[in-house]
């Protein structure tokens, strides 16, 4: 009798058992904990996990580039079924770009400032021996063209910071791509851009891919895109899988309580229409009214380079409900909040909110107007003073005004702070003791504590993981109700925009180019520009499976 | 204009999120052992100044003219001077000169510096500008000639020389005062005290000045280092405290004429001065850590 | 870069050179009071009052503060920086004498620091062994910490009395400069080899080192071609604040070793109370920080192109 014997060849890549840890203050900390995978030739295999998942950390592994501090403490990653993860720097420097290239998460540092884009591409082929200029000029120029670049002759000659976020992206992808490797790691290639520029660059990947067989380890924390782009998905949480296969399968049928709450949280343009509607407002004034705003930005320090941040823009806010400001970055939609709460003044046009004309609001009667809006940032871990307490933090308000005695402050605080969501444990403590999440609970209870009819929320959720996310989302939903306050929301994410607001207004370069009732917009968009946005939005695929 | 070195090392790394991949050199930095010998050196030396007579039993200034020029030994540990007096006594108790003159130096530096700093920092762009072209006017010369432009002003003495270097480290003290200032303003916390009725005063006391002044501190500490290395510069040059005072500079200065002979009269003090100013600034560093 | 930014740029020096002027003409030639007096009325040169009025006419002494300062002023745009009271000559002339020596021992200070503070960065960002960095990186916080005067003290001490490889008497032009310009390199590589090192360890945690390890490059590859490029601008910066810390370790370094030149001159000026040298001296190292940071920040668009001024920008 003779065993089986297993003829088929060594997948490309082949992660067995990997545990990684980092050194830190407290000792070593472990972040990955016996991870096994394969990829095969030519597959495309996501790895999808929240912040602290470790999977990015997986991608550094591979290429043998993790920080100084972290360490492989055991397991292999073999390529083509040689061990690697062993391999002395020097000797991965022969491996990598050839071999297994990376497209990293962020194009605005990730390239050097001070070199132009065709010396940078070129640098690869240098680096790998290459030695005939006239040979590299011509494969930079081949490659600029092949990623989709306009006028290449002038891109290489230019230096990173005159080309655009997109066009970054492009040029680091051709410089993954040039010496066709075998595998490509892309760790988060898209969070950092535009949605509509987001599924150009991923469907650049998609054909490159197609073209040379390259095999891609796409690391990402956005379902939507493994489900859109993966052949099969790896659920990672806490450095552990949770569930691996086909990416039907996962998304269609999850087996784990983990990846089941995952696609729960995910925002997704299907499931929004579920939102129950607001109580009817009360007819009369609306709580916001901006008509004819104009804001101009002055560029050179004086009155001849300025820039048009909004131009002429409207919209109202009906007391009650919630109003989305829609956009992708540049445009204005961040200066639109900052002016409806006095932030920013107007260069011409009318903000009212609350009955008052913001602008003209000065001194006392600015300071006693506040107390009808607030402001909650997108950023929790700057918007709180690092060394006050928990509790410190939100009865501050109080004391701006008519002075509340101590204990009551700390009654009201600490009522509001309970009914966020906040354990007693934290509210002695600074805020850097305390996640993300819990950080936003801390703002919102801020922002509430002086009773405001209005709250603005400039990207309040979009800094946070999709489980944390949907949490902070139906605390701000149970608030609205409870309290009836209005709410503006500003946001990049059409997705939960859509679970959210109940009008929206879409922003294209200080324009406002569409608004109306959410139902209207997301469904009949009108123009061109929403219908691209609404359509850039990853994740059909996981429309399709439910 | 140009950033003096520290503002650079102050710069602050954006914390924004809790990460294990920080530089392992600052996760070093919080169990080092350098950093508790170099509180123990400071802590050494300012019990010199405060009660000089528990560590030696000789007297500083009488010597026994027997006993000139002797070698290290047992009796006198580190040797004796041209007139017989014990070099390690005279080093005890011109701790206090030194560290007292560096004392006053850096609290001079500190109160009308940071005043400074705030009041720009925290001023419309007028008066922030013209505290700031100040400023730019006494980084524009080097601390020892603005230094001794005070002392053909004011005199020789300790307390003179202490105010000399003081004022030299004036604007350090502003700029960093200032840029920490402008730093903190900007941030989403003061924007959102404002925005929460909060009034000027009020948000300058309870935000932006607690949040400033860690990076102040730190500088104040590495001041401290180099107030001591110019004060016994000072006192080297002769512009300090006058003879027989046992200020640590001025041992240096006497102890050269027998540079040939008594090699341990130079070296002794400038070991002292070195190991003070060593452990000032890895305090320093440390303070920094904490704040950044 | 605009010429608007150009004028703008230079006012800006122009008006911190006029207040460094008027700052030291105030602190060293109003307030003290009246160097001829301590000079020439001390009783021991035995001159009649007469004599001494005749001195102070000379000297221009009994005019007019504002009249004073007038021509003090004009006097330094012309390069006449007035009379040395110590020495009874005119202090341009003195130090146009000083200058060549100071010159010498300051440039040579200056290169050895650079070289020094760059071996030191590179050396230590290169190698792989442990100990050796961690050497490497204790010397510049060393080096901030040594006394100029004693460091030449004790160079002295072991190069010429106990190893007896330089002669403290009668030493070569050029023998005789290796100690004090090693004096004086020494502290001044500290800082510099401080803002370098922290500035390669910045640049190198920038997401485009990873690219460039990505592609395959080696770390040295890195260091020279992508960090070191990055790391030079914080470097720049620090020219001006070098400047001045030459010319103040001159004047340490000049002492401690008994040389002429301007540093001596100017330790000699404080002893005497010469407040003209001083002023002078003041008024000159102003204007080198003032020119030199000048320079490096119009300069600094050659080293970063995010400066220029870019025609046809596209986003």
């Amino acid at each position: 009798m003779s065993a089986p014997v297993d003829v088929s060849p060594p997948p490309l890549l082949s992660i067995e058992d990997l545990v990684v840890s980092y050194a830190t203050a407290a000792g070593r900390t472990r972040v990955v904990h016996g991870v096994s995978l394969d990829i095969r030739a030519g597959e495309v295999v996501a790895l999808v996990g929240e912040s602290g998942s470790g999977k990015t950390t997986i991608g550094q592994s591979v290429i043998g580039l993790l920080p100084e501090n972290g360490r492989i403490d055991s397991g292999t990653v073999r390529l083509n079924g040689t061990p690697i993860s062993d391999w002395s720097q020097d000797r991965l420097d022969g491996l990598r770009g050839a071999r297994i290239s990376l497209v990293p998460q962020d194009p605005g540092n990730s390239l050097n400032p001070v070199r132009t884009i065709g010396a940078q591409v070129g640098e690869i082929f240098r680096i790998h021996g290459y030695r005939d200029r006239a040979e590299i000029d011509r494969r930079v120029l081949e490659l600029l063209t092949r990623v989709g670049l306009s006028d290449p002759e002038l891109r290489a000659r230019q230096y990173p910071h005159e080309l655009s976020g997109g066009m970054r992206q492009r040029v680091l992808i051709a410089i993954a791509v040039a010496l066709k490797p075998d595998l490509i790691i892309a760790d988060e290639p898209t969070s950092a851009l535009d949605v509509t520029v987001q599924r150009r660059i991923l469907d650049l990947i998609d054909d490159l891919r197609a073209e040379t067989g390259t095999a891609v380890l796409l690391v990402t924390h956005d379902l939507g895109i493994a489900a859109d782009r993966a052949d099969r998905v790896v659920v990672l949480q806490h450095g552990r899988i949770q569930e691996q296969g086909a990416a039907r399968d996962v998304l269609a049928r999850p087996t784990q309580p983990y990846t089941r709450q995952l696609l729960a949280d995910a925002p997704s343009l299907a499931r929004a229409a579920q939102r129950r509607p607001r109580p009817a407002s009360t007819p009369g004034e609306p709580a916001i009214v901006v008509e004819d705003l104009t804001v101009d930005f002055s560029v050179t320090g004086d009155r001849r380079g300025t820039f048009r941040a909004l131009d002429r823009i409207g919209f109202s806010v009906a007391a009650g409900t919630t109003h989305a400001l829609v956009g992708e970055s540049g445009s204005g939609k961040t200066t639109a909040s900052r002016t409806v709460v006095g932030f920013q003044s107007p260069t011409s046009g009318r903000v009212q909110v609350a009955g008052a004309d913001v602008a003209s609001l000065r001194g006392e009667a600015l300071r006693q107007w506040r107390r009808t809006i607030q402001l909650v940032y997108q950023n929790p871990f700057a918007s709180l003073d690092p060394r006050q307490s928990i509790r410190a933090i939100v009865e501050e308000p109080l004391l701006n005004f008519a002075p509340v005695p101590a204990a009551d402050r700390r009654r009201r605080a600490e009522t509001l702070l309970e009914r966020v969501g906040l354990p007693g444990a934290t509210f002695g403590r600074p805020p850097a003791a305390l996640s993300g999440g819990q950080r936003q609970r801390v703002a919102i209870a801020r922002a509430l504590v002086l009773d405001p009819a209005i709250l603005v929320l400039d990207e309040a959720v979009s800094a946070l993981d999709v489980t944390v996310q949907a949490q902070i989302l139906a605390l701000l939903d149970e608030l609205q109700r409870e309290r009836g306050l209005t709410y503006l929301f500003v946001s990049h994410d059409l997705a939960v925009v859509r679970q959210i607001a109940d009008t929206v207004s879409v922003l294209q370069q200080g324009r406002i180019v569409e608004s109306g009732p959410v139902q209207d917009v997301f469904l009949h968009p009108l123009t061109a520009y929403t219908r691209d946005l609404i359509d850039a939005v990853p994740g059909r695929r996981l429309q399709a499976a439910e | 204009m140009t950033d003096v070195p520290f503002e650079q090392q102050a710069a602050p790394a954006t914390p924004h999120r809790l990460d294990l991949r920080t530089s392992t050199s600052r996760l070093r930095r919080s169990f080092h052992p350098g950093l508790w010998i170099s509180w123990g050196v400071i802590g050494i030396v300012a019990a010199f100044a405060v009660v000089p007579w528990l560590f030696t039993g000789h007297d500083p200034v009488d010597g026994s003219p027997l006993e000139r020029r002797q070698a290290p030994s047992l009796v006198h540990w580190l040797g004796t001077d041209e007139l017989g007096r014990d070099l390690f006594a005279r080093i005890v108790y011109g701790a206090v000169n030194t560290l007292s003159g560096a004392v006053v130096a850096v609290a001079v530096g500190l109160v009308v510096g940071t005043l400074l700093g705030v009041v720009a920092g925290s001023s419309g762009r007028r008066i922030d500008d013209a505290v700031m072209r100040l400023v730019d006017v006494l980084l524009a010369v080097p601390a020892l000639l603005l230094s001794l432009s005070i002392i053909i002003l004011l005199g020789f003495g300790t307390v003179n020389a202490a105010i000399a270097v003081g004022v030299a480290s004036v604007a350090s003290f502003a700029r960093l005062a200032r840029a920490e200032v402008v730093r903190v303003r900007r941030s989403d916390y003061v924007e959102a005290a404002f925005g929460s009725g909060g009034r000027f005063f009020a948000v300058l006391w309870r935000h932006v000045l607690p949040n400033s002044l860690n990076a102040v501190l730190a500088l104040a500490a590495l001041q401290f280092g180099s107030a001591i290395l110019q004060i016994s510069t000072l006192g080297f040059l002769g512009y300090g405290a006058p003879p027989p005072t046992p200020e640590w500079g001025l041992l240096i200065a006497e102890g050269r004429n027998y540079i040939s002979t008594a090699w341990w009269l130079t070296t002794f003090p400038g070991l002292f001065v070195v190991a003070a100013v060593l452990s000032a600034n890895r305090i320093s560093l440390s303070l920094r850590g904490r704040s950044a | 870069m605009s010429s608007r930014y150009l004028v703008g740029r230079l006012g800006q020096a122009l008006l911190v050179l006029w207040a460094a002027f008027t700052a030291s003409f105030v602190l060293l030639q109003l307030l003290p009071g009246d160097a001829i007096l301590i000079k020439f009325e001390g009783g021991d040169l035995g001159l009649s009052p007469q004599q001494i009025a005749e001195i102070r006419l000379a000297y221009g002494a009994d005019e007019p503060v504002l009249l004073q300062y007038v021509h003090t002023l004009a006097g330094f745009l012309q390069g006449h920086f007035g009379y040395s009271i110590q020495r009874g000559v005119p202090v341009t002339e003195a130090i146009l004498a000083n200058l060549p020596a100071t010159a010498w021992l300051t440039a040579l200070g200056f290169a050895v620091a650079t070289l020094l503070a760059g071996t030191i960065a590179v050396v230590s960002s290169l190698t792989g062994l442990r100990w050796l960095r961690s050497l490497l990186r204790g010397l510049p916080p060393l080096f901030v910490s040594v006394p100029v005067f004693w460091l030449g003290i004790v160079l002295i001490q072991i190069f010429s009395f106990r190893l007896k490889l330089i002669p403290v008497i009668g030493a070569g032009e050029w023998e005789g400069l290796v100690l004090p310009v090693l004096t004086l390199a020494v502290p001044i590589s500290a800082p510099l080899a401080q803002v370098l090192i922290r500035a390669i360890d910045e640049v190198r945690t920038q997401p485009f080192v990873t690219v460039a390890r990505a592609k395959g490059a080696s770390s040295r590859w890195v260091l020279f071609r992508h960090v070191l490029r990055n790391a030079l601008g914080p470097t720049l910066t620090l020219a001006g604040v070098l400047f001045g810390e030459l010319l103040a370790g001159a004047v340490v370094t000049e002492t401690v070793f008994g040389l002429n030149g301007i540093g001596r001159m100017t330790e000699q000026a404080v002893n005497n109370q010469d407040a003209a040298v001083l002023q002078a001296v003041v008024v000159i190292s102003a204007a080198g920080f003032v020119l030199i940071n000048l320079a490096v920040d119009l300069l600094y668009p050659l080293i970063d192109p995010r400066l220029r001024k870019t025609v046809g920008a596209t986003t």
